[in-house]
């Protein structure tokens, strides 16, 4: 097991990056502990692979450095750093038994037959593949190749960590649940240090003690479940983060109070403070769940025009047109809500502000 | 489930019938009526029975040609197999190395087989060829048109490297279809260089070599043409091989009806090796023992 640290880590697939543009990841510091499940979550193409392929070491990052432990492991191989990995799509030998797969690792490594015998029968036991072994690998089901891939890298003693690069992709849904409670409980039992790349929210953030959340190759927040749910760093995790994501409208200041468009919100003092010491382009972020109907004129609301008012069985997805913006709210489910003007509370003690898409630090209380 | 049943379905077969009748099946019944008759000319003819069969089966040069002929497909595979396997994972995978090996590999298949005789005929002669010529002067005494073995060993070295293409083209295609995640799967499980091509280049290869061993069989089975333009099947009848028996029968004596009996024979023989061949690979590939023997228990 290891404690994973980058230094001011970066990755540019061309030579000399003129700007933070050319990097497929954009240079960063941080640290995964010891026996912590962190997820690497993101859109396509956001650089999560890239991050998670600098891990491993099959990609050796244009600049920084790769500690575990504190050792300089930047140019090691992927062999050298006794990492496991599981793929996107099952990778199995076809031709030998379930078994042959799991000794493979260490037969390769030379160990002892009585020794890859227990280290096996173990880890059968640990992934409940212990009828299994006897059979040959390529006849299995999808979920049961992944949970070979796995046992792959449970089987060695000394691996430093376990990576997944969206392992779930091939199996079937209720399977990715079972699977992924499994993962958990492995998680919990043997303290290993895994590491999730994922591009869906509800994997990433049931898996995982803290999510690393990444857009266009820069790392934008790194937090457990609640901070991203409640204070996203950047107005992309507020947006990418929830069902539907968080409302997010641009605004402008005004005397004593904000504007979205032409209307005028009005916020408590601390807030308008702290709004007006920053500069950049101010944007307001509300998650659905906050989103609630106000009486005329009720401070911190804005005229809205609902659209569409959806019953989804546990709470109502009420959709409302504001200046041009369009606002989601998650609403009770027996609230009569139909098509025309109301008043929408918008600014709320959840409210949460972005100046540059960057989350501005409410000084007071009842800001963020 | 409920199928419906509607026989007027069968309707929309019938122009693909009418295709293969007329494609395969009209002209294998008219050979498998020679096969019972004597030709005597094309009005004349009498019914024999399976005389012809039982002439041809008794033949001692059909057996010898029998006999070359699978000497000589069992050589092509044993040496062109492994040669276009090693040709495959020796070649780059990208870049223009890789598109400059492809056109200089598949250069061979595209010459035309009597071109690819005229080639090594003229190759191979003592006098001018340049092979020929060459190995004479280092004092091997060559000489394909005297000595069988030299005109053996021309035909097989011909042969070989007319159609290995063939064979490392298909294990190319095989091998680039792997995903990358295997090969770092391998990496990470601290596989060796020979561990990688045992448990998944050859796994992976597996639906190709099945092809590249069925096509080269059954093509180095029915060679006719650069033996006949290289040594014309001598000398003697060293290098006789089946196609060239049936056509000197056929073609040279107009014994239609031996040609057709033996025609059927061939067809046969052809359909039996392929079918053992297939079972076998097939078995090989999946069906066979824990491959690294392992109590499993």
């Amino acid at each position: 097991m290891a404690r994973i640290e980058f230094q001011n880590l970066g990755h540019a697939y061309r030579p000399n990056p003129a700007s933070l543009d050319d990097y497929a990841l954009q240079p960063m510091s941080m640290v995964w502990e010891d026996g912590g499940a962190y997820a690497l979550l993101g859109p396509s193409g956001c650089g999560k692979s890239t991050l998670l392929n600098i891990v491993s070491g099959l990609l050796t990052p244009s600049e920084g450095k790769v500690l575990f432990n504190g050792r300089d492991v930047t140019l090691q191989g992927a062999r050298e750093r006794n990492i496991a990995q599981v793929f996107q799509f099952p990778v199995i030998y076809d031709t030998m038994t379930v078994f042959d797969n799991l000794a493979f690792p260490l037969r390769n490594r030379g160990l002892p037959a009585a020794e890859v015998r227990t280290r096996v029968h173990e880890v059968a036991d640990i992934l409940d593949m212990a009828r299994e072994l006897p059979r040959k690998a390529s006849n299995l089901s999808a979920d049961a190749k992944q949970k070979i891939s796995l046992g792959r890298g449970l089987v060695r003693k000394d691996v430093a960590a376990i990576l997944f690069d969206e392992p779930l992709t091939v199996i079937d849904p209720h399977m990715k649940w079972m699977l992924r409670r499994q993962l958990k409980k492995i998680h919990q039992q043997l303290k290993l240090t895994l590491i999730y790349v994922t591009h869906d929210q509800v994997e990433a953030l049931t898996f995982a003690d803290e999510v690393v959340v990444m857009t266009n190759g820069r790392v934008v927040q790194k937090g457990g479940p609640e901070a991203l749910f409640l204070r996203p760093d950047h107005a992309f995790v507020g947006y990418f983060i929830g069902s539907p994501g968080m409302n997010l409208c641009p605004v402008s200041l005004d005397e004593g109070a904000i504007k979205l468009g032409s209307q005028r919100v009005t916020v408590d003092a601390s807030t308008l403070a702290t709004l007006k010491s920053t500069n950049g382009d101010l944007k307001l972020g509300i998650r659905p769940e906050f989103v609630r109907l106000a009486g005329d004129g009720e401070a911190g609301a804005v005229r809205a025009h609902v659209t569409r008012a959806q019953q989804l069985g546990n709470y109502q997805l009420v959709t409302a047109n504001c200046e041009g913006h369009v606002f989601n709210a998650k609403m009770e489910p027996g609230l009569r809500v139909v098509d025309g003007p109301v008043w929408l509370r918008v600014a709320a003690p959840e409210t949460v502000y972005f100046s540059n898409d960057e989350r501005i630090a409410v000084r007071a209380a009842g800001g963020a | 489930m409920n199928k419906p049943l509607n026989q007027k379905a069968w309707l929309l077969v019938v122009p693909v019938f009418i295709c293969v009748a007329f494609s395969a099946i009209l002209p294998l019944m008219t050979v498998v009526n020679y096969s019972v008759q004597d030709i005597i000319s094309p009005t004349q003819h009498v019914f024999v029975g399976t005389e012809w069969f039982r002439n041809i089966m008794t033949d001692p040069d059909l057996r010898g040609a029998l006999g070359r002929q699978i000497i000589f497909s069992a050589c092509v595979l044993l040496f062109e197999i492994p040669l276009g396997v090693g040709l495959a994972l020796a070649m780059p995978a990208s870049g223009w190395r890789a598109s400059a090996a492809l056109v200089v590999l598949a250069m061979p298949l595209l010459i035309p087989w009597n071109v690819v005789g005229t080639i090594w005929q003229i190759f191979g002669r003592p006098d001018i060829g340049l092979l020929g010529y060459v190995l004479n002067r280092i004092g091997v005494d060559y000489n394909y048109t005297a000595s069988p073995t030299d005109a053996w060993v021309t035909v097989l070295v011909m042969d070989i490297w007319h159609w290995t293409p063939l064979v490392a083209l298909l294990c190319y295609a095989g091998l680039r279809a792997i995903p990358d995640a295997f090969y770092q799967a391998a990496e990470i499980d601290g596989a060796s260089r020979f561990a990688v091509f045992r448990y998944i280049q050859l796994p992976k290869m597996r639906g190709v070599l099945m092809i590249a061993v069925l096509l080269r069989f059954m093509d180095s089975f029915m060679i006719y043409t650069e033996p006949f333009v290289l040594t014309g099947g001598g000398p003697g009848d060293s290098t006789t091989f089946l196609s060239q028996y049936l056509t000197q029968k056929a073609v040279g004596q107009f014994d239609l009806g031996p040609a057709a009996a033996f025609s059927l024979i061939y067809f046969l023989i052809i359909l039996l090796l392929c079918f053992i061949l297939y079972n076998w690979m097939e078995r090989v590939g999946k069906g066979g023992p824990a491959t690294t023997g392992e109590d499993n228990a």
